[in-house]
């Protein structure tokens, strides 16, 4: 189950046991962001995508966090959401893999246009009619497993995320969990920030994966919005 | 198109609203030929189920015909004449496809807030709360019906509605209130309640092997009722008492099974009674749970307890104990619509199964206030109303 593609490139024992943590955590998926909590997550990405080096860098970027989180200019949104699904792993990676599905889902996301194998470039809608944009790059991917992506230098949002699909035991599906986390810059641009992903980001991926969910098993997606009522 | 929308406590009025429309490929329009008010619709009326909103369309026990179907229905044709489930499954997830409908994943777009309070998601009921999905309610004119495509019955032209609108609600969740009982030959099974989803809950359990049925309410009609077509023996709970009775009825044994069709509103005597009524009104407790006191220490060492009534939150001082030493079995929940109406309707065809008696009151749409209040009160011996839009 645990993956250690980036041993090969490690140069010293410390570093591959390092990956192998990060590699195990995520696999194995109990609290991930517990075991996250002095790295970032990108941090973490990268490590389990190139080496224990890389590792050495992210935790230089959480020291900056830290430095912002004490001053007070705001905080990253750290979220984890696992839900089943009654499809094949394969069927769910083909679909998300396509980065560009994504929105049909997510309705934080405006467009994702995806350049080439690894990079897309990602819109979100922020309150007042105004978009927030980034690229992105897939850090890892692993067939019907395991994809991982983040940001790129320059992003309006800073952000990283792993998706990870695994078979669910009995005939239940699959499980599909998912680990995000943004890191908003500071100012006018981190308030809208905050409203873009709600005061329950928690609520909010969950919502999402639950509309994943509907749209892979049920082929649309359950609403009630633009129904009929009394309300006056 | 004419509406029930809720207002309020005690307060339903027919309003003006838009006709429904097609949100999504598996919906369907459905034009109303009757709707019915079941006896849980009235924990909405009473303003006892939480998340009900100003305007709400409410009621999910209806039937009519086919007017509009989405691109992704293709069973279904404009004309067809059908009755509706009340709880709504997709039919794609692992619950319906494992015949539990209620249990659905994917049916309500407000899971969260099921999720925080439950832990987990069920399926949607049409106008029955936001919580319960937000879908409008079938008392009206129109309803779009997601997920058409699985779970509604097509039925034949040449029977009456009253003949086939109660496998939409009151028949299956009778049904599997007896059926949850595990039944075996010579069974005693108790019945708290005699409306509607009681009465069929009784014929349910002789259907399936029970010898003796025992059915407990207050009201003389619904116990005659009871009497005439359930061929159940009946106890009047505000003339004797009923766990004394069952016992005495049951060479005090106790029942073997005992089914709830009463829910969060039951009634009781003396001070309990006066304990829930008051914690239910200060918001203290959600569910008046005395039904289930009782059923708890009327039933026999090693029975079953069946739950078909509604709950909706919590409940105060239940008899944990009786029913842990006794090693009683709880079996519950909103009913698997779709499991059973086919098999259902294939009875009322047969002719095994007339299910109009339960009919008190057919009203025209414009009077549901009316048919609200005299339910709510049983006035004018009311059991059942359709109403015909
Ligand atoms: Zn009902
Ligand atoms: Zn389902």
């Amino acid at each position: 189950m645990t993956s250690t593609s980036g041993n090969k490139q490690s140069t010293s024992q410390t570093e591959a046991s390092e990956v192998e943590r990060w590699a195990s955590l995520i696999g194995g998926g109990a609290m991930v962001l517990m075991g996250l909590r002095q790295g970032s997550l990108r941090g973490a990405l990268t490590a389990l995508a190139g080496g224990g080096l890389v590792y050495q860098g992210a935790t230089k970027q959480s020291t900056i966090q830290k430095a912002q989180e004490v001053i007070g200019i705001n905080q990253p949104i750290k979220v984890e959401k696992t839900v089943t699904i009654n499809k094949s792993a394969e069927e769910l990676y083909r679909f998300w893999h396509d980065f560009e599905n994504l929105p049909t889902f997510m309705k934080h996301l405006k467009s994702v246009k995806v350049h080439n194998e690894k990079r897309s470039h990602w819109i979100a809608n922020a309150p007042l009619d105004n978009t927030v944009e980034w690229d992105a790059d897939i850090l890892e991917d692993r067939e019907n497993e395991f994809i991982s992506w983040a940001s790129v230098e320059g992003a309006d949002i800073d952000n990283s995320g792993f998706v990870r699909f695994k078979k669910a035991p009995g005939d239940r599906g699959t499980e599909v969990k998912v680990v995000l986390e943004y890191n908003p810059p500071g100012g006018a641009l981190a308030a809208t920030v905050a409203k873009l992903f709600g005061e329950e980001p928690e609520q909010q991926i969950g919502d999402e994966l639950r509309r994943f969910k509907m749209l892979m098993e049920a082929g649309e997606i359950s609403t009630t919005e633009g129904q009929t009522s009394g309300r006056k | 198109m004419k509406a029930v929308c809720w207002n309020g406590a005690n307060d339903v009025r027919v309003q003006s609203v838009p006709d429904p429309t097609i949100l999504n490929p598996r919906d369907a329009i459905i034009k109303i030929t009757s709707t019915a008010i079941c006896g849980s619709d009235l924990h909405i009326y009473g303003g006892y189920i939480p998340t009900v909103q100003q305007g709400d369309i409410i009621g999910h026990e209806f039937m009519g015909e086919v007017v509009e179907v989405g691109k992704g229905v293709n069973n279904l044709k404009i004309g067809d004449r059908v009755v509706v489930p009340s709880t709504i499954g997709c039919g794609n997830c692992h619950y319906c496809q494992g015949d539990m409908w209620s249990l659905c994943d994917n049916s309500n777009p407000n899971g969260w807030i099921q999720e925080k309070l439950f832990g987990n998601i069920t399926s949607a009921i049409y106008g029955y709360s936001h919580m319960l999905g937000g879908y409008a309610g079938a008392q009206a004119e129109y309803i779009r019906v997601p997920f058409a495509d699985v779970g509604v019955v097509k039925v034949p032209p040449d029977l009456p509605d009253e003949m086939l609108l109660f496998i939409s609600d009151a028949i299956p969740t009778g049904y599997m209130g007896a059926e949850l009982c595990d039944i075996q030959p010579g069974d005693t099974v108790a019945v708290w309640g005699c409306g509607a989803v009681g009465q069929f809950a009784m014929i349910s359990a002789y259907m399936m092997g029970a010898e003796k049925v025992i059915g407990i309410d207050r009201f003389p009609e619904r116990l005659e009722m009871a009497k005439k077509f359930a061929k159940a023996e009946v106890i009047n709970y505000e003339e004797v008492n009923a766990g004394e009775a069952l016992k005495e009825m049951t060479g005090g044994r106790g029942p073997d099974a005992c089914i709830d069709a009463v829910g969060l509103e039951a009634h009781g005597v003396g001070l309990e009674d006066f304990y829930d009524q008051t914690k239910q009104k200060l918001k203290l407790e959600t569910d008046r749970p005395h039904v289930l006191r009782e059923m708890m220490v009327a039933c026999r060492k090693g029975g079953t307890l069946s739950i078909m009534g509604v709950y909706g939150g919590f409940v105060d001082k239940i008899p944990l104990g009786a029913a842990f030493n006794k090693g009683l079995t709880f079996r519950m929940g909103q009913m698997h619509g779709q499991k059973y109406m086919h098999s259902l309707l294939q009875m009322i065809l047969d002719g095994k199964l007339d299910p109009s008696f339960v009919v008190t009151h057919q009203l025209p749409l414009e009077q549901a206030p009316h048919a609200y209040n005299i339910f709510q009160q049983k006035k004018d011996n009311c059991i059942k109303v359709v109403l015909k839009p």
